[in-house]
């Protein structure tokens, strides 16, 4: 038993001679949960094509459409893909082993380069973790819960208008890719002018946030908000009604609610097979339960239903954002609790205790009670999770994070099965992966 | 953040409450969360059982080596072991989750694929083998993930030493 296994084997395709006949029908039946007799059966492939028929062809990870370096390894006969292989680790940087070294002050700046198109969500999940385990993530004050509410629907916005970029130049809407930049770049301006930063903030901490909101933040996002409705109308002109759009999109790359659940995939996938699952509905946090939104789902499970529950999001985000500006109360914008929140730098200058106090927490950190916990929210991509376990000291036990791109890139095999190798650009485009998160 | 903000804890206390026992494994609460600590041989049985009670989707399988911190907290009946493995499971129909903790000791770091029941957990596991060398039996593709295949050693084991290790490259002149 164990001499298969300890041979760790290549990480690539194995061509059609080299499987057994059990291994190509697992590769297909446990995910439609049938019994291999099922599979074989079921007869809508090409059936046992010779080897010379088919071809391997290797898709990456230098690929301009696969979002990165991912790799996909092909078995083409003609032009339909019988099989693929994802091949993933080429950016592969080890962060979870970093996050053992950085201390829970520090973590947040590793996080936040995952997924590096929402890093919101992600600062967000390691400081709910850090929380629990600390016992005060019902103390972090009003505001702050607030604002790290609208820093992640706008990071919902930005991710998902730079998938409508991405997936407009991958199908060939080559202007589209300049628009969504376009959109994005907005969204972007109004975060550095809170954070300081485009991207990788390191801006939500455990306890609360950084900073307070500049002054003129409000104006800056009513500002957002007339501009972006008027600009996805135009991507619906563009895109959503047209024929052309409509024909690459439609009926490709479809997967059951099964096979979504079966995967694990989660957010737009899961939600595009008509399974309406949100966390931010079904299992509220921060103050998602005091807002009002639709979540929006498909049900064809294709790969229009994805692109169009990115743009209603889109729409749905707008209107949280709407709402946050109604509720955001004025107050503290992180704990003050000693223990994670360093003193006001104007103590500093009087205080000897307070001093040290700050050189402490910067420089060891604070220590976390023995203990671990997952936390789970829905990011633009599906569920971002982190589990950290604690030992007590300042910095993570192990910091672990469950990447929604990680799973769902295992759908790809199953949403590629039988189509056209030029429907793969979109079906790639479709599952939305960020590389940085898949390889972390 | 608030009080409400996680639905399950109370659901959680309740059940912990319940039952100190579930499917024959001891249950502990952690910061309001179910986790059930299986032995290796009811591993399978109990997910399967929890598939059925509604738990239909594997969120995340991952593991932890206890090398540096082997007396951590745990229920009464349940020996530490060097690496644990830890999934957690998702109910979207009752919207509840729940972890599971399997203790697997190093001389014999093997245990069995949640693929037949989770077939999501292919990556996860393949991932779990290559960070922590932990061997799934009967894994349809038992290879490195992240790492290159002939890479030697598992990064995220505790003793596996830190910048002290000379990156390998396949066929460069280093």
């Amino acid at each position: 038993m164990t001499a298969t296994i300890r041979d760790e084997g290549a990480q690539e395709m194995r061509g059609r001679s080299e499987l057994t006949a059990r291994e190509l029908m697992r590769e297909v039946g446990s995910v439609l949960r049938m019994s291999e007799a099922e599979v074989a059966k079921l007869g809508d492939m090409p059936d046992d094509p010779d080897e010379d028929q088919t071809m391997i062809l290797n898709m990456g990870p230098q690929h301009p459409s696969t979002h990165g370096v991912l790799r996909l390894m092909l078995e083409l006969k003609g032009e339909t893909v019988l099989r693929c292989k994802p091949i993933i680790g080429y950016l592969h940087t080890g962060m979870e082993k970093t996050g053992e070294q950085l201390t829970f002050m520090q973590g947040g700046t590793n996080v936040t380069r995952m997924d590096y198109l929402s890093p919101f969500n992600n600062e967000l999940v390691f400081s709910m973790a850090t929380e629990q385990l600390l016992g005060i993530d019902g103390e972090i004050p009003e505001r702050a819960v607030w604002m790290r509410m609208l820093l992640s629907e706008l990071n919902r916005m930005s991710s998902h208008l730079l998938f409508m970029a991405s997936n407009g130049m991958d199908l060939g809407a080559v202007s589209m890719m300049i628009y969504g930049w376009r959109e994005r770049e907005e969204v972007l301006r109004f975060f550095q002018k809170v954070t300081g930063l485009r991207m990788n903030h390191n801006f939500i901490r455990p306890g609360g946030v950084a900073a307070d909101l500049p002054a003129g933040w409000r104006d800056d996002v009513l500002r957002l908000l007339d501009l972006i409705p008027e600009r996805l109308d135009e991507y619906d002109i563009l895109m959503t009604g047209q024929p052309i759009w409509r024909e690459r999109l439609q009926g490709v790359g479809v997967i059951t609610p099964d096979e979504a659940l079966a995967l694990g995939a989660t957010g737009p996938i899961l939600r595009s097979t008509g399974v309406a699952w949100d966390l931010r509905r079904d299992m509220p946090y921060l103050h998602y339960d005091q807002v009002e939104f639709d979540v929006i789902v498909g049900s064809y499970g294709d790969a229009f239903d994805r692109y169009a529950i990115r743009l209603n999001e889109i729409r749905e985000s707008m209107k949280i954002v709407r709402q946050i500006l109604d509720m955001m109360p004025i107050g503290d914008y992180r704990i003050q609790n000693k223990k994670v929140t360093p003193p006001p730098r104007a103590r500093i200058d009087e205080s000897m205790e307070a001093l040290i106090h700050h050189f402490k927490i910067f420089t060891e950190g604070f220590k976390v009670p023995e203990g671990e916990v997952y936390v789970g929210i829905e990011s633009p991509r599906g569920e971002v999770g982190c589990y950290i376990a604690s030992d007590g000291s300042p910095t993570p036990y192990r910091m672990h994070v469950r990447a929604p791109s990680f799973v769902n890139v295992q759908c790809l095999p199953h949403m590629m099965r039988g189509g056209l190798v030029a429907d793969a650009v979109a079906v790639i485009s479709s599952v939305d992966p960020v590389l940085g998160e898949v390889d972390r | 953040m608030s009080d409400t903000a996680d639905p399950t804890t109370d659901a959680a206390g309740d059940m912990v409450a319940a039952a100190a026992e579930m499917h024959g494994c001891p249950v502990s609460d952690s910061r309001g969360q179910v986790v059930i600590h299986p032995t290796r041989q009811q591993y399978v049985g109990v997910v399967k059982a929890l598939a059925d009670e509604g738990y239909a989707m594997c969120a995340d399988l991952t593991a932890v080596d206890y090398l540096d911190y082997m007396r951590r907290p745990l229920p009464a009946g349940v020996t530490p072991e060097r690496f644990e493995v830890v999934v957690n499971l998702l109910d979207i129909t009752n919207r509840r989750r729940i972890r599971l903790r399997l203790q697997v000791p190093a001389d014999d770091a093997v245990i069995a694929t949640l693929f037949d029941v989770h077939p999501g957990s292919e990556a996860m596991e393949r991932e779990v083998y290559d960070m922590f060398g932990i061997e799934f039996t009967d894994h349809p593709d038992p290879s490195r993930i992240l790492m290159p295949e002939d890479w030697i050693g598992h990064p995220l084991r505790k003793d596996y030493e830190i910048g002290k290790i000379p990156v390998q490259f396949k066929g460069a002149n280093s």
